[in-house]
């Protein structure tokens, strides 16, 4: 456990900071992508953004929700089975989300996944996580997976803000192609740390909850 | 279609810009006397409302000045935002989803090709017996029973109300008024400033005047000393506009008062469905005055009447 640097996330093509930049407008013209800053301020350090998942427009728009500066140093932590494709998919996730892929299928994905979270962390870059693992129905909040508290542990120095994602599922629910154009909303809440002693099951329910206190469902 | 240059829109629209100047000035002398933190709110909430009024009426106007088609698409945008916030608000299931994208990408831009075409056989029906039809068999071939006449009303609701009632407005456009051919977008004009100065006025009188709620329950900012000052201000001001209509002043009196009458009972309406949520506001794209819902709740429930009064007794 070490201060990490301040993230220089890397150069970017014009092509990609264009992209990025219509991608921001499009998601907030489908899934409006307002943001409420109700526990924390947005503010320029290294922290874990951790939300409810229930559609593939969540890593999207809670990076969008977020202010341009602390946009470009936040990488949303998604599976690499979904966005690690040849073609637009793959860019928008490597060039234009700066996206850390994680292999959730193999037998040791998840030691792996969890060294990549690490070696992001070590940069300095700020790190968005859906510690449920999968999409849910949308509804509930599923059980959280411990890769959240072994970020927790591993780096007791970053805030965890909780951030309760809304009405996405109605707009991309899970097995649906077609959006509908609601209006989603990112809550940030107040921060958690993993309290000295917190066991990893009690650690991960206060997280949970944490997410349920901002509108969720249990 | 060069509607802008008509002596009698120009004389409208000089009205509108008088009055904003008035608004902008009225907000800025506030803004220097007022000592109350809550005055001082009040005052900041007035001042982002009349900002936000400049920018309705010059979207407004730019619309205007296209002639017709500028003025549906504003309208389409304006249902499509709306039923968007309406829909958002009322929860809705799973199994809903696919009717919802008919909802918005097939209905709204049919209900305005409708209007833009002026084919008035299929405007006055399409969403009360096709989409009103299709939106449960849509639904129940997702096969999910759980409150499914209450899910498949709210879409109907949100399409009349923010879809169907809403393309009345531009619809006016459509109609053969004789000896008032061509300038049919007066007619759009007046009604909206009508309606709207109605809102307007009965904000200015309930915050001045006001003492005794009509529903408490329902819009606590509801007053009989605003809603009455209010109509009855915008009344005499429809009649003294009755020159840019094809209407006599009288029967000009009579149909704004039918047109805010009904913009009354449509901001009530709207204000149910709000309390019932828990929400204040049905958006936030509108600085001080809420989301797009919240501006039309009145033009809603005004713009059906005054089309069909107008068509019933002009053509």
């Amino acid at each position: 456990m070490s201060e990490a640097p301040v993230y220089s996330p890397p150069p970017r093509h014009w092509t990609a900071a264009f992209g990025a930049g219509l991608l921001v407008t499009l998601t907030r013209l489908v899934a409006g992508a307002q943001a409420r800053w109700v526990g924390a301020a947005p503010a320029s350090i290294q922290r874990v953004y951790f939300a409810n998942h229930s559609s593939h427009l969540d890593a999207l728009v809670l990076w969008a929700a977020l202010p341009p500066g602390l946009r470009a140093c936040t990488r949303p932590v998604a599976a690499a089975d979904y966005w690690d494709r040849p073609g637009l998919r793959g860019w928008i996730a490597r060039k234009l989300l700066n996206a850390v892929l994680v292999d959730r299928s193999s037998a040791r994905g998840g030691r792996e996944a969890l060294t990549r979270l690490s070696e992001a962390l070590a940069e300095g870059a700020s790190l968005i996580l859906f510690p449920e693992g999968t999409r849910g129905d949308g509804i509930t909040i599923g059980e959280l997976k411990p890769g959240l508290y072994f970020v927790a542990k591993e780096r007791p120095d970053l805030e965890l803000v909780p951030v309760y994602l809304q009405n996405l599922c109605r707009i991309l629910p899970k097995g649906e192609i077609l959006p509908v154009p609601l209006l989603g909303s990112s809550t940030f809440g107040p921060p958690i740390h993993l309290e000295p002693g917190e066991g990893r099951r009690a650690f991960l329910d206060r997280a949970r909850n944490a997410l349920i206190a901002l509108g969720g469902q249990p | 279609m060069s509607v802008l240059w008509d002596q009698q829109i120009i004389a409208l629209l000089s009205g509108i810009v008088g009055l904003l100047v008035l608004g902008s000035a009225v907000g800025l002398v506030l803004d220097r006397r007022v000592q109350t933190d809550s005055g001082r709110l009040v005052v900041a909430n007035l001042n982002a409302r009349v900002r936000a009024w400049w920018v309705m009426t010059a979207v407004f106007v730019a619309a205007l000045a296209t002639g017709g088609i500028g003025s549906v698409i504003l309208f389409g945008l304006t249902s499509f935002i709306a039923l968007r916030e309406f829909i958002t608000l009322t929860p809705t299931h799973r199994a809903d989803h696919r009717t919802l994208f008919w909802a918005f990408f097939v209905f709204v831009p049919i209900q305005y090709y409708l209007v833009a075409t002026h084919w008035y056989g299929l405007f006055v029906i399409f969403i009360p017996v096709y989409a009103f039809l299709f939106v449960p068999v849509r639904s129940v071939l997702a096969g999910d029973t759980q409150d499914f006449l209450a899910r498949t009303a709210k879409i109907q609701w949100g399409l009349m109300v923010a879809v169907y009632c809403v393309s009345h407005a531009p619809a006016l456009l459509m109609l053969q008024i004789p000896g008032y051919e061509g300038e049919n977008a007066k007619l759009l004009l007046y009604l909206i400033v009508v309606v709207q100065l109605s809102d307007v006025l009965q904000y200015v009188f309930g915050k001045t005047l006001g003492r005794h709620k009509i529903v408490p329950n329902v819009s606590p900012n509801k007053t009989w000393e605003g809603t009455v000052g209010g109509i009855a201000a915008a009344t005499l001001v429809g009649a003294l506009l009755w020159w840019a209509t094809p209407f006599s002043p009288w029967e000009a009196a009579g149909i704004a008062l039918i047109a805010n009458l009904a913009g009354f009972a449509g901001g009530l309406c709207m204000s149910a469905i709000k309390r019932d949520r828990g929400i204040k506001d049905f958006g936030t794209l509108i600085e001080g005055h809420g989301g797009v819902m919240d501006r039309i709740d009145s033009l809603c429930f005004a713009a059906p009447l005054f089309f069909h009064v107008v068509r019933y007794s002009y053509t």
